[in-house]
């Protein structure tokens, strides 16, 4: 940040209105006209230490929790009787287990692509939607963590799959798998969770800063770090920050390329495919923004925060949407492409039994939710609508959970040897994980909006063309 | 006994219920320090035994199970009673850990199946057929394998009882007392119903009550077996045998037979008929036999004859009848053909009588044994006609005391019992009231006799309605002899004493005889010292198993009795045939869990029973195909109704192909009321559907579809909708007639579903082969002789632990077992050709499980067997997933009973007992090649071909499962594995399987083929 002797871009260059450049050219605005740093440290920090807690928030955290509980009793009954409980049998060995472990894990891609990515391409839209984004990633590990932790036939020897030192003297199997998604998803946890915390700590020191209540800033005390800051503070900040955002980069590819490799490296027809990694992570992204445009909009209307999450970020995030969707329907096709090329008699069949079979259903449905849905997202009407927005992420989501659903039992339960075909049905007790793990997320998030600032205050306060009067060149107001 | 302090009841239920573990036993010799302890309870707190034994929860009755096994585990305890030593001086060949091997025989139905009992410890655990027994060989099937669960049964009943309350023995011999010396006289009406006797002591006991109590009547009843002795006796004028020998038969026809499953010779015929079956390289075209069967519900022997003919029931006799014309000239085929079920008939008989009269004396025409008189009758004529009497057909005694027709039998029983003449009866076994003809309403005129006891191995229905039911003792805790089907006789020797206070029929008779004190082994060694036994020769009967040259001599059989007129087609309706349950039999079975559990053969149903029928049938009913098909994906079905003679039935639909137009099947033996925690509720008692006048069915059969539908069928293998083009192409069966076989034996190694051809490519790997420098044990696996018969899984579980999973769990396909036995169909589905697959590991070499398994429990041994570490497994299920074959077995649940004591002394102590959450799966029972090595290592040399042999080998009747060595060029596998028709399953996957298959290999007639070789073109 050397400061030069450089006029601000922003008084050189003729405006918008100048240049009378249609209106449909202007870019809409990644924050609302109007506001100071005082207004924006104002309006996020408001929610969190003056507002008192809104009713709505209470009935969506006890709903949430009511979630939570179905969550601890499902496990319970888990841990107690046995996988037994779920619908898994012998020729289809994951169900909703790994269904929904792949579906949440991709959900969390969109926080880390956020983030990371967006933070290192410069794309200053992120800004207002990163935080959310982060705790979105957060909760939903930790939402898909409890499947790949409970679904093993006796789970209090999980700590088997971590290469320790012991009196074994056995090393964990390193060609495996789900080896590799031990490594791969404690990695993203872990450096999701510093990633979050590190870009909270500034913000944390403000709320400290701002807190009424003794207690409330000795809390927001402890976990400021003892943030001051100072130049030096902040040097080392945006060091810590762009390096864990370097970290991240890779996660981003590596953790669903793995995850997909729990599926590619096995050699079952609809599973045994060279393309995964791209696919999932394609995937995933899709499900992530698709995810966080759920949470956004109704969180964004609720919170009146309409100021920072503007359209340009919907409107962004629909255009993302899009992107990935058609990666995700080009792999859909690539799978019929190289089945019916390569002329394995198992894959032709794979494929025929995924669409006519007795799981067909959900496999036009899968094309449906995410082939179709999202083309939506080419028409500028539907991409700045909110409600279209929320009903194609919606799509989105279900689409992407049958998908996973179409890859894993729908492709066991018809393999190899017909004598050993079967079907998959969920249980009870598969929906009360599935719905207790969506109640635990919602529970997280909502608690995180009610105790965390939401919205990167420091971050947004960059936004403001005040912030920018100091910038060098190469940062241009949007 | 008034002097000690009195016992309260409830406290005496704390005693026994909370005891675990090593209070256990030291509270028991508490307990058990008074010998009259049981008399006490009983008389001292009458009230509360009744209670006890009426309406105890199921956790109280595991807990008192739990104690009664201990209280009887303590009559091992004691000094014994005959030959069994206490353990005072190490017995010379008892080393623990190693197993000891017994001879004794299994009866059923009167007929004895030579074993060999492996005893741990003086434990039994595992039963194996005895090589020197005619009647087994070595093999085994899935009733003398299972039968090792019927003893450590804790449904079995545990105590003498008297009218429900419990009693005792000597209390139960003193209430006979007044009844005998009535009976001195003039019988004062006492009867004495027992199954069927060979036992030749029993018999001699049997016939001294007749002679010391002349108006003492003998009735026998056992719900099967009469049609044969009345075929026997209708073809060769009096009560004998046949018996068969199928090595020197060109050319079998089963009329109705299915002679590889059933009757008490199937195991050996089983191993004879497969020596001519049997397909090597080199060879030559010598040998191979070729089958015809005429049947109705498909049947092990249909399954893998050459042609078969599905016929409605009483069809079989009229295609006889073609057949025996035809062999005099007297009936030439029609022009008209009629058609059987889409089968043409005339061609059928033309072709097959064609070769019938090639292979005069080297042929022969087997009756079923619940096929009428007239069919038995027919089949010998033909036998007669081609001169195969003397040669392959011999005809001796009948091998039973006194056989005589059973139903007529128990007729006169139940006519006196109804007309009050019978005052006192004594049941020896079985369970008439469960299974008596519908119409001789046997349980009201039990009501009419004052005093009825019941011998029997559980308190089971006919029990209930008895005064006094006595415990019997399995054949496993008991002396005892039995002629096999030959007539060989076979001394029974006890591997235990018996568990739960058990009664022979020996010692009750003797007990009419002379009192208390006659045991089974007093009975049966006087009765053959008595006819010149030495004790060395005693010694070596027991050591065999048998006594060498009892076989029965073939007597001067020639047909004598004259064919009856064909009866006048009834009409209208549907045709039933009623048989006994192949995995049940007639009901004894029932509280049998692994027999339950065990996929019928053909149907691959578990837990129920149905009722068969083809798809015309079906459709016509109102049951059509798409309902069908969704149906057996979703493993569900709808209840139809049967109404026959009177008596209606509701009974779940099932469609098989292959199956006659017009007919229908149902299996007795299921739907017990009383028969055990297990038998109770599985299925559905088809016994009221069986009067006197239709014991193996007939026409006139009302079926109708009710509404009810979605009933869930434990069926473990799909059903119709799989495509056969589907089994095709992916080469997972691969089959020839002999004639093709002949012109290209490599047939079976085309590869299915290679990207190109040549596979060399494929086999190529990045690293160097492993080298197997030790041992490499592999399996080959015959598929040209496998019948389906189960006999392997069964072994496989017994010998591996396999735990019983229930119909729920069987219903959600997680079924445990090791072996499964896969069926396919190929051809028109109105007959088509069936196919057996034995599946278990295929021990890859490039296992797919192992490289996925994230904590090594699934590993390689250096002997090239993908082992499997239970105590490493956390359970991901991951490697199951992989498993190309599919072969894993998940515990889903605690499967495992680690409860039940009396099930705990069953276990194979070499074998792990798995938990819940762990996958388990085919080793190629590496505890006994473990035992192999450690036995040649003793001896510092190599393992010998045939030291190991897995359970399912070994019980194998067919011998088409081999297991040895590859690395040793001698044995037998790596010869097997050089054949031409031996081919991997899947083997593009390169996987390497060390289980390979040998390609099946039938012999049609060319004549019969030809026509059919247009339409095979397109298949």
């Amino acid at each position: 940040m050397a400061e030069k002797e450089t006029t601000p871009v922003h008084e050189v260059r003729p405006t918008t209105q100048e240049l009378r450049v249609p209106a449909r050219f202007i870019p809409s605005p990644t924050i609302e006209p109007g506001h100071s740093f005082a207004t924006i440290t104002d309006h996020i920090s408001t929610i969190v230490l003056r507002r008192k807690t809104p009713i709505g928030w209470l009935i969506g955290f006890l709903i949430s929790l009511m979630g939570v509980g179905i969550l601890t009793l499902s496990l319970t009954v888990l841990v107690g009787k046995g996988v037994g409980i779920w619908g898994i049998n012998h020729p289809v060995g994951w169900g909703f287990d790994i269904i929904n472990f792949v579906w949440w894990i991709g959900i969390g891609h969109a926080g880390t692509l956020i983030s990371a990515i967006l933070l290192l391409l410069r794309q200053e839209w992120r800004t207002s939607i990163n935080r959310f984004a982060e705790a979105m990633t957060l909760f939903a590990v930790a939402s898909a963590g409890i499947y790949p932790a409970l679904h093993t036939g006796r789970p209090w020897f999980d700590y088997w799959l971590f290469p320790y030192p012991n009196t074994m003297g056995l090393w964990p199997q390193f060609r495996s798998p789900l080896m590799w998604d031990v490594f791969a998803v404690s990695t993203y946890a872990t450096v999701s969770a510093l990633f979050w915390y590190v870009g909270l700590v500034p913000d944390l020191a403000t709320l400290r800063d701002r807190a009424t209540n003794l207690w409330v800033k000795r809390i927001y005390g402890m976990f400021a770090l003892g943030w001051r800051g100072s130049a030096k503070h902040w040097y080392r900040y945006e060091h810590a920050y762009l390096l864990l955002a370097g970290l991240s980069t890779p996660l981003v590819l590596s953790v669903h390329t793995i995850v997909s490799f729990d599926f590619a490296v096995a050699q079952l027809p609809g599973w045994h495919a060279t393309f995964f990694p791209p696919y999932f992570v394609a995937g995933a992204v899709f499900a992530g923004f698709a995810m966080v445009l759920t949470l956004a909009i109704p969180a964004r209307k609720f919170f009146r925060l309409e100021d920072f999450i503007t359209m340009k970020h919907l409107e962004n995030m629909g255009k993302v949407l899009l992107a990935t969707g058609m990666i995700v329907v080009y792999a859909y096709a690539m799978e019929w492409f190289y089945g019916i090329y390569s002329g394995n008699p198992f894959e032709i069949f794979m494929l025929k039994n995924r669409a006519t079979g007795p799981y067909g259903s959900m496999y036009i449905a899968l094309w449906i939710c995410n082939g179709l849905a999202p083309q939506l997202m080419w028409f500028k009407r539907f991409r700045t609508s909110t409600f279209w927005l929320f009903v194609v992420a919606m799509f989105v989501n279900v689409g992407m959970w049958l998908e996973r659903f179409v890859i894993i039992p729908a492709s066991l339960h018809r393999d190899f040897l017909p004598s050993s075909w079967g079907m998959y049905h969920g249980t009870v007790w598969d929906w009360g994980v599935y719905v207790g793990s969506i109640g635990l997320f919602f529970a997280l998030l909502f608690l995180f909006v009610r105790l965390l600032p939401m919205i990167s205050i420091f971050e947004m306060r960059t936004l403001l063309p005040e912030a920018q009067a100091h910038h060098t060149e190469g940062t241009e107001a949007q | 006994m008034s002097e000690t302090k009195p016992l309260d009841f409830t406290k005496f239920r704390e005693r026994i219920g909370d005891l675990r573990g090593k209070d256990y036993w030291r509270s028991l010799e508490e307990l058990s320090r008074s010998e009259v302890f049981d008399e006490f309870f009983q008389s001292e707190f009458p009230r509360q035994a009744v209670a006890l034994s009426n309406g105890v929860d199921r956790r109280n009755f595991m807990k008192l199970m739990g104690a009664s096994v201990a209280l009887a585990g303590l009559t091992g305890c004691r000094p014994p009673a005959e030959q069994i030593v206490p353990y005072v001086n190490q017995p010379e060949n008892l080393v623990p850990g190693k197993p000891i091997y017994f001879a004794t025989a299994m009866p059923l139905s009167g007929y004895a199946r030579g074993v060999l009992v492996e005893s741990h410890m003086y434990r039994p655990t595992k039963i194996e057929g005895n090589p020197e027994h005619p009647a087994s060989r070595g093999a085994s099937d899935a009733f003398m394998q299972a039968s090792i669960l019927n003893l450590y049964d804790p449904d079995r009943s545990q105590v003498v009882r008297r009218m429900g309350e419990i009693s005792t023995w000597s209390e139960f011999v003193a209430a006979l007392q007044p009844i005998l010396t009535a009976a001195k006289a003039n019988g004062a009406g006492l009867r004495i119903l027992s199954q069927t006797i060979t036992s030749p002591t029993l018999g001699a006991q049997m016939q001294q009550i007749l002679s010391q109590f002349p108006g003492v009547r003998w009735h026998q009843w056992e719900p099967a077996g009469d049609a044969l002795r009345e075929g026997n006796r209708l073809a060769f004028g009096s009560y004998v045998n046949t018996v068969y020998d199928f090595t020197k038969a060109n050319v079998v026809v089963s009329l109705g037979s299915d002679f590889l499953e059933e009757g008490p010779g199937h195991l050996r015929y089983a191993r004879d008929f497969s020596t001519r079956r049997r397909v090597r390289a080199g060879q030559g075209d010598a040998g191979m036999n070729r089958l015809y069967a005429i049947e109705t519900a498909p049947s092990s022997t249909g399954s893998i004859a050459d042609h078969r003919l599905p016929v409605k029931p009483s069809d079989i006799e009229s295609v006889g009848r073609e057949i025996l014309a035809a062999l005099s000239g007297a009936w030439t085929a029609p022009a008209q053909t009629a058609h059987a079920g889409g089968v043409p008939r005339a061609p059928f008989v033309a072709a097959l009588v064609k070769d019938l009269l090639a292979n005069r004396g080297a042929s022969v025409v087997v009756p079923g044994d619940d096929q009428p008189p007239a069919v038995h009758a027919i089949a010998h004529a033909i036998n007669s006609a081609l001169g195969n009497i003397g040669s392959t057909v011999t005809v001796i005694d009948s091998p039973e005391v006194a056989p005589v027709n059973q139903l007529e039998s128990l007729r006169e029983l139940v006519t006196d019992m109804h007309a009050g003449a019978v005052r006192s009866l004594l049941i020896l076994g079985g369970n008439p009231v469960f299974d008596a003809p519908v119409d001789f309403r046997f349980k009201d005129a039990l009501q009419k006799v004052p005093f009825r006891a019941h011998l029997s191995l559980y308190n089971d229905e006919t029990s209930l309605q008895c005064h006094w039911h006595v415990p019997e003792t399995h054949y496993l805790e008991t002396w005892g002899d039995a002629r096999a089907y030959d007539g060989t006789v076979s001394i029974m020797q006890p591997l235990i004493a018996p568990l739960y206070n058990g009664r022979s029929a020996h010692e009750v008779l003797g007990s009419i005889l002379g009192g208390l004190d006659t045991s089974s082994h007093a009975a049966v060694r006087n009765y053959w010292f008595g006819r010149g036994a030495t004790e060395a020769a005693w010694r070596k009967w027991l050591h065999d198993g048998l006594v060498e040259n009892s076989a029965l001599p073939a007597r001067g059989g020639s047909v004598a009795g004259s064919i009856p007129a064909a009866a006048p087609a009834q009409a209208g309706g549907i045709e039933l045939e009623i048989k006994l349950d192949p995995t049940l039999y007639d009901g004894r079975f029932a509280n049998n869990s692994w027999l339950q559990e065990l996929p019928k053969p053909q149907t691959k149903i578990t837990w129920d029973n149905v009722l068969l029928m083809g798809p015309r049938t079906a459709d016509a009913l109102g049951f059509g195909k798409e309902e069908r098909d969704r149906m057996f994906n979703e493993l569900q079905t709808r209840i139809a109704e049967v109404e026959y003679r009177g008596a209606k039935v509701e009974l779940p639909v099932w469609v098989v192909p292959g199956y006659p137009d017009g007919a229908a099947t149902v299996y007795l033996g299921s739907g017990r009321v009383n028969g055990g925690k297990v038998a109770t509720g599985a299925g559905t008692n088809t016994y009221p559907l069986r009067p006197s006048t239709a014991m193996h069915g007939g026409p006139g059969a009302r079926i109708t579809m009710t509404s009810r539908g979605a009933y869930p069928i434990a069926c473990t293998q799909e059903h119709q909708s799989i495509d056969p083009k589907v089994v095709g192409e992916r080469g997972i069966i691969r089959e020839a007639s002999f004639e093709e076989y002949q012109k290209n034996p490599k047939f079976a190694q085309i590869v299915h579903a290679a990207p190109e051809p040549g596979l060399e490519h494929m086999h190529e790997s990045m690293y160097s082969p492993y080298e197997y420098k030790g041992h490499a044990w592999a399996m080959v696996i015959d598929t040209t002789v496998c019948t389906g018969c189960n006999g392997c899984v069964i072994a496989c579980q017994s010998e591996n632990n396999i735990a019983v999973v229930g119909k729920e769990e069987v219903v959600k396909e997680r079924e445990l077992h090791w072996l499964r036995i896969d069926r396919y169909y190929k051809g028109d589905p109105e007959n088509p050709e069936v196919f057996h697959q034995p599946v278990p590991c295929m021990q890859c070499e490039n296992a797919p499980c192992e490289p996925v398994c994230p904590v090594a429990a699934t590993s390689h041994s250096e002997e090239g067997l993908n082992d499997m570490t239970y105590n490493r497994c956390v359970g991901t299920r991951y490697c199951s997933n992989n498993c190309p074959y599919k072969v894993r077995r998940f515990n889903f649940f605690h499967y495992s009973d680690y409860d039940t004591p009396a099930l705990k002394a069953m276990r194979n102590p070499d074998v792990t007992v798995r938990t819940r959450g762990v996958m388990e799966k085919c080793t190629y029972c590496v505890q006994r090649i473990n035992h192999g090595k450690i036995e040649a290592k003793k001896e510092d040399r190599r393992v010998r071909d045939g030291e190991v042999v897995t359970a399912c080998q070994q019980a194998c009747p067919t011998n088409a499962i081999v297991f040895g060595d590859m690395n040793d060029p001698a044995s037998v596998v790596a010869k097997l594995k050089q054949e031409p028709a031996n081919y991997a399953l899947l083997e593009e996957l390169n996987t390497r399987p060390r289980t390979t298959y040998l390609a099946t290999i039938r012999n049609p007639n060319p004549e019969l083929v030809k026509p059919q070789a247009a339409e095979e073109a397109h298949h």
